[in-house]
């Protein structure tokens, strides 16, 4: 997250020393540079540092790293300054952290924004719908401050057709605009972004929900003149779309090197736009099958040497409806891939073989396990560069069979030893299998392994997979994200806490004993930024041992636990700058299903930290149980006052209580040297500083 | 320490556990204390399947267990963890491919009513031809591309989407069941413009 705090930065106490051995820094001296009754002698006038704020600026504008960034505006209020002026990218990891306002007063010259809203969890069904993250608020702050904006990402945001009139209007050098897992827009809002932004070089949507509005928007581009289209995905856009006005547009495309059509383009028309377009480097290929009515065998067009004549491309998907007798016209490309994307291509095992064995570079391979274990035996055997893996299911229930087990899993593990993420769903799995990846693929940083049956354990020897989870948080030494599953005790989150010491996101459902596993979490796993937990027997207890850490993270959501109010109530009143939302899924409860109406009963926790505080767009069933904004929020403030004087700052501390919106003194301690300061933990975090 | 508790069944130590309560009564399955809420919120899908709009979902998961083979557990919201996006997918072509069928009807020359077929059922060509044979009681002969169908009067033909009348076994299955409207089986002098060697 950019934004950690709105307090200044701490003083630098050794700035002290700095100044009395040259007067070159003036690291202690703030912006308006006031400091009175100092002696000329010791010091020079303080002035508008100039000259070093223009050196510093011309150096931290190359750093890119926004976690660089964060750090260098740590360093004191003019590093602050000058780091806000040279970030061109802002990137929000959650939107209710910090308000609009707040951030664009902050960063005043802002190119590219990138926005996240809401949890992950919410793509399957678990946050009820409504719940919020809207782009609106924010799109108006941007306008009026960014007005030369040119990039916007978002993710799993609501925004609406109107949103998107505004970005068009707002921007007249606006770029690219990337959204991914959002909703709430239709064809209508793409036109206007068609139509409206002539410098429009990126148009990305990945697995957004687009309604219907029975719009040509592809007609909306400018019919003449050629365009700056880089890259236009579209995938997900389940209404079909004017073909001639995309292949016209194409035409006038010299530069497009990402398409990715849906799955109302049919492979006759693929055929069309690729002897157009053989820049291509990213291809969806939409259906990849006949148009309706369209007979086999009829003059067909020769798609292999439309594919051959493809020669930059790298990155292969869509196969949205196959028509397996057309996977051949592929085999021309293969040798250049480095990414497939066959996970929504219904294919067997042998189908598959012929593809793969051509695929020597591939280095991110998603694919549906209708593959089978012999499919990805395959993969293994051919791909020795592979870094990605993902396998899908086709049948997504937890009874269903299994084409794919640990064999497949052994089998990528011997073969794919340069492997770094894998997510990968079946129905039954073994604590050797996963031992194995853990000892062949020490590169592995991400490892979700989703055993689709409930507490399944290892179906061999039907012990719990504690010891496949424990193997990978121990051996993967580059580890940063994990979802585990099958049937899990206390035991493995024991592991997770002792060595999961650089995991970022974890990801738990359907696991654990008692209060104990989350607090090996929590207390064992100083990274920790994501943490998502459903159904698992985890109490307020636990959810107390991670007081100390809730400020470093970006949320904690925990659905269907065994947490209660109260307890939820204790976290928000001893962090006041968490926003612990607790909602109720209302839909349960109007079917009356509940026996006995629990009043305070809820499903969903959702704490994060804010700037802001409660949201004031949360819906009725969202009940917040932060502190009021009052001010600070603080109970109790300790200032820091230096005293200039003769040859050294000494420090002074006042402890002042906040009653009812008014200060009063709690305690004093008169001036002292730096090094008999105190400062306890306490007083660390209520520090406010004054010059 | 701590053992779990939820894979006790397996050990089957529920035979020999001490209980309070009569001796006969089972004791509900045990669940882990967390399910108090979970497990109830059903996917709509289900209900939809059983085709109710009683609004008491529980009641109407038992309903379709009986009648669906064999979903051991009601599915909950959310599980397995893949967007709806791709479980609809997918869902949606095997619900298409499993419930509704294709039936054709098919007349042979001379039979005094018509038959109703489920093209789905079929495999490929022979399972189809075997069946009509053994619904009409008569034989087809050999199929070949050139020729048509050798050493028989009767053969098989179909309508297709635009009308016209093909011969069975020209284009690839998958291509012949979704453009087939109906089937006529030819017998006589009408069969032999498609190359009946009678």
């Amino acid at each position: 997250m950019s934004k950690d705090d709105d307090r200044s930065p701490p003083l630098d106490l050794r700035g002290a020393d700095i100044a009395e051995s040259s007067s070159k820094t003036r690291n202690c001296v703030t912006g308006s540079g006031h400091v009175t009754g100092m002696n000329p002698m010791e010091f020079q006038a303080p002035y508008p540092d100039q000259v070093l704020e223009n050196v510093l600026e011309n150096v931290l504008q190359f750093l890119t790293s926004r976690r660089d960034r964060n750090a260098a505006s740590l360093v004191c209020k003019s590093w602050c300054r000058v780091e806000a002026l040279t970030r061109s990218e802002l990137f929000i990891g959650n939107c209710y952290s910090v308000s609009p306002k707040r951030a664009t007063a902050r960063f005043s010259r802002v190119r590219a924004v990138a926005i996240k809203g809401r949890p992950r969890f919410a793509d399957f069904n678990l946050m009820p719908p409504e719940w919020g993250a809207h782009f609106k608020p924010w799109v108006a702050a941007l306008g009026s401050a960014y007005p030369w904006l040119e990039k916007v990402y978002l993710k799993r945001m609501s925004v609406t057709d109107e949103d998107l009139k505004h970005l068009a209007e707002y921007f007249p050098s606006f770029k690219e605009l990337v959204l991914v897992c959002c909703d709430g827009f239709g064809t209508r809002g793409l036109a206007v972004i068609a139509k409206k932004c002539r410098q429009l070089r990126v148009l990305d949507l990945i697995e957004s929900e687009v309604a219907d509005s029975d719009m040509d928007w592809i007609g909306e581009f400018p019919e003449s003149g050629i365009t700056c289209l880089e890259s236009l995905i579209f995938d997900c856009v389940e209404s079909p779309i004017n073909f001639e006005a995309l292949e016209r547009l194409v035409v006038r495309s010299p530069s497009l090197k990402k398409l990715r059509l849906n799955r109302f383009v049919s492979i006759g028309q693929l055929y069309r736009l690729m002897v157009r377009a053989p820049q291509l480097t990213h291809l969806g290929t939409g259906s990849f099958s006949l148009a309706e009515g369209v007979a086999h065998g009829d003059q067909e067009p020769d798609y292999e040497s439309a594919f051959a004549a493809c020669k930059s491309l790298v990155c292969l998907s869509g196969f949205r409806e196959i028509a397996t007798d057309y996977l051949s016209a592929i085999y021309a490309v293969c040798a250049n891939l480095t990414s497939l994307n066959l996970s929504y291509a219904n294919i067997n095992a042998e189908q598959l073989k012929t593809v793969i064995f051509h695929c020597h570079k591939l280095q991110t391979f998603w694919v549906l396990d209708t593959i089978c274990d012999e499919g990805l035996q395959a993969a293994a055997a051919t791909c020795k560069d592979l870094r990605e893996l993902r396998v899908f299911p086709i049948d997504a229930r937890e009874d269903s069979e299994g084409p794919v087990s640990e064999v497949g899993l052994q089998a990528i593990s011997e073969g794919c030893r340069k492997l770094q993420s894998i997510l990968y769903f079946c129905q039954h799995m073994t604590n050797a299998a996963v031992i194995a990846m853990s000892n062949n693929c020490p590169d592995l940083e991400v490892f979700r392994l989703c055993i689709m049956g409930r507490h399944r354990p290892d179906h061999l020897t039907g012990q719990p997979m504690d010891e496949g989870f424990g193997a990978i948080v121990k051996n993967c030494k580059k580890l940063t994200r994990l979802a585990v599953s099958g049937l899990l005790t206390d035991q493995a989150f024991s592991y997770i806490g002792r060595y999961g010491k650089l995991v970022r996101t974890l990801s738990v459902a359907f696991a654990g004993n008692s209060d104990r596993g989350l607090k090996y979490v929590l207390e064992g796993c100083p990274r920790l930024q994501k943490l998502e937990i459903r159904d698992s027997p985890f109490g307020d207890e636990a959810l107390r041992s991670g007081l100390h850490h809730y400020y470093n993270m970006r949320f904690l959501w925990m659905s269907s636990c065994s947490l209660s109010p109260q307890g939820c109530r204790e976290i928000a009143r001893a962090l006041p700058r968490l926003v612990v939302e607790v909602i109720k899924d209302e839909a349960e409860v109007n079917r009356g299903e509940c026996e006995e109406h629990i009043d305070d009963a809820f499903d969903i926790l959702y704490m994060y930290r804010s700037l802001e505080g409660p949201r004031d767009d949360a819906p009725h069933f969202v009940q917040e149980h932060s502190k009021q904004k009052q001010g600070i929020g603080l109970s109790n403030i300790v200032l820091l006052i230096i005293y200039p004087s003769m040859k050294r700052w000494r420090f002074g501390l006042e402890e002042l209580e906040v009653q009812n919106g008014e200060f009063t003194k709690f305690s004093s301690m008169p001036p002292v040297e730096k090094q008999e300061l105190a400062f306890t933990r306490e007083k660390k975090k209520n520090l406010v500083c004054l010059f | 320490m701590e053992k779990s508790l939820v894979f006790e069944k397996d050990l089957n130590l529920e035979a020999t556990e001490l209980r309070l309560g009569l001796p006969g009564t089972k004791e509900s399955e045990k669940q882990t204390p967390s399910t108090i809420k979970s497990n109830k919120r059903v996917l709509p899908d289900m209900s939809e399947e059983c085709g109710s709009k009683d609004n008491s979902i529980v009641s109407h998961v038992k309903k379709c267990d009986q009648e669906v083979a064999p979903p051991a557990k009601a599915q909950v919201v959310g599980w397995p963890p893949v967007r709806s996006y791709r479980k609809n997918c997918f869902q949606a072509k095997k619900m298409e491919a499993e419930t509704t069928g294709m039936y054709v009807k098919v007349s042979m020359d001379g039979a005094p009513y018509l038959r109703k077929i489920d093209l789905k059922v079929y495999k490929g060509y022979p399972e189809l031809l075997k069946a009509l044979e053994d619904m009409f009681k008569f034989s087809v002969g050999k199929y070949s591309e050139r020729e048509g169908y050798n050493g028989s009067e009767f053969v098989p033909t179909y309508e297709d989407k635009d009308g016209d009348w093909m011969l069975v076994g020209d284009v690839p299955w998958d291509m012949f069941i979704s453009s087939c409207k109906r089937m006529r089986i030819m017998k006589g002098s009408e069969a032999r413009g498609l190359g009946c060697a009678v």
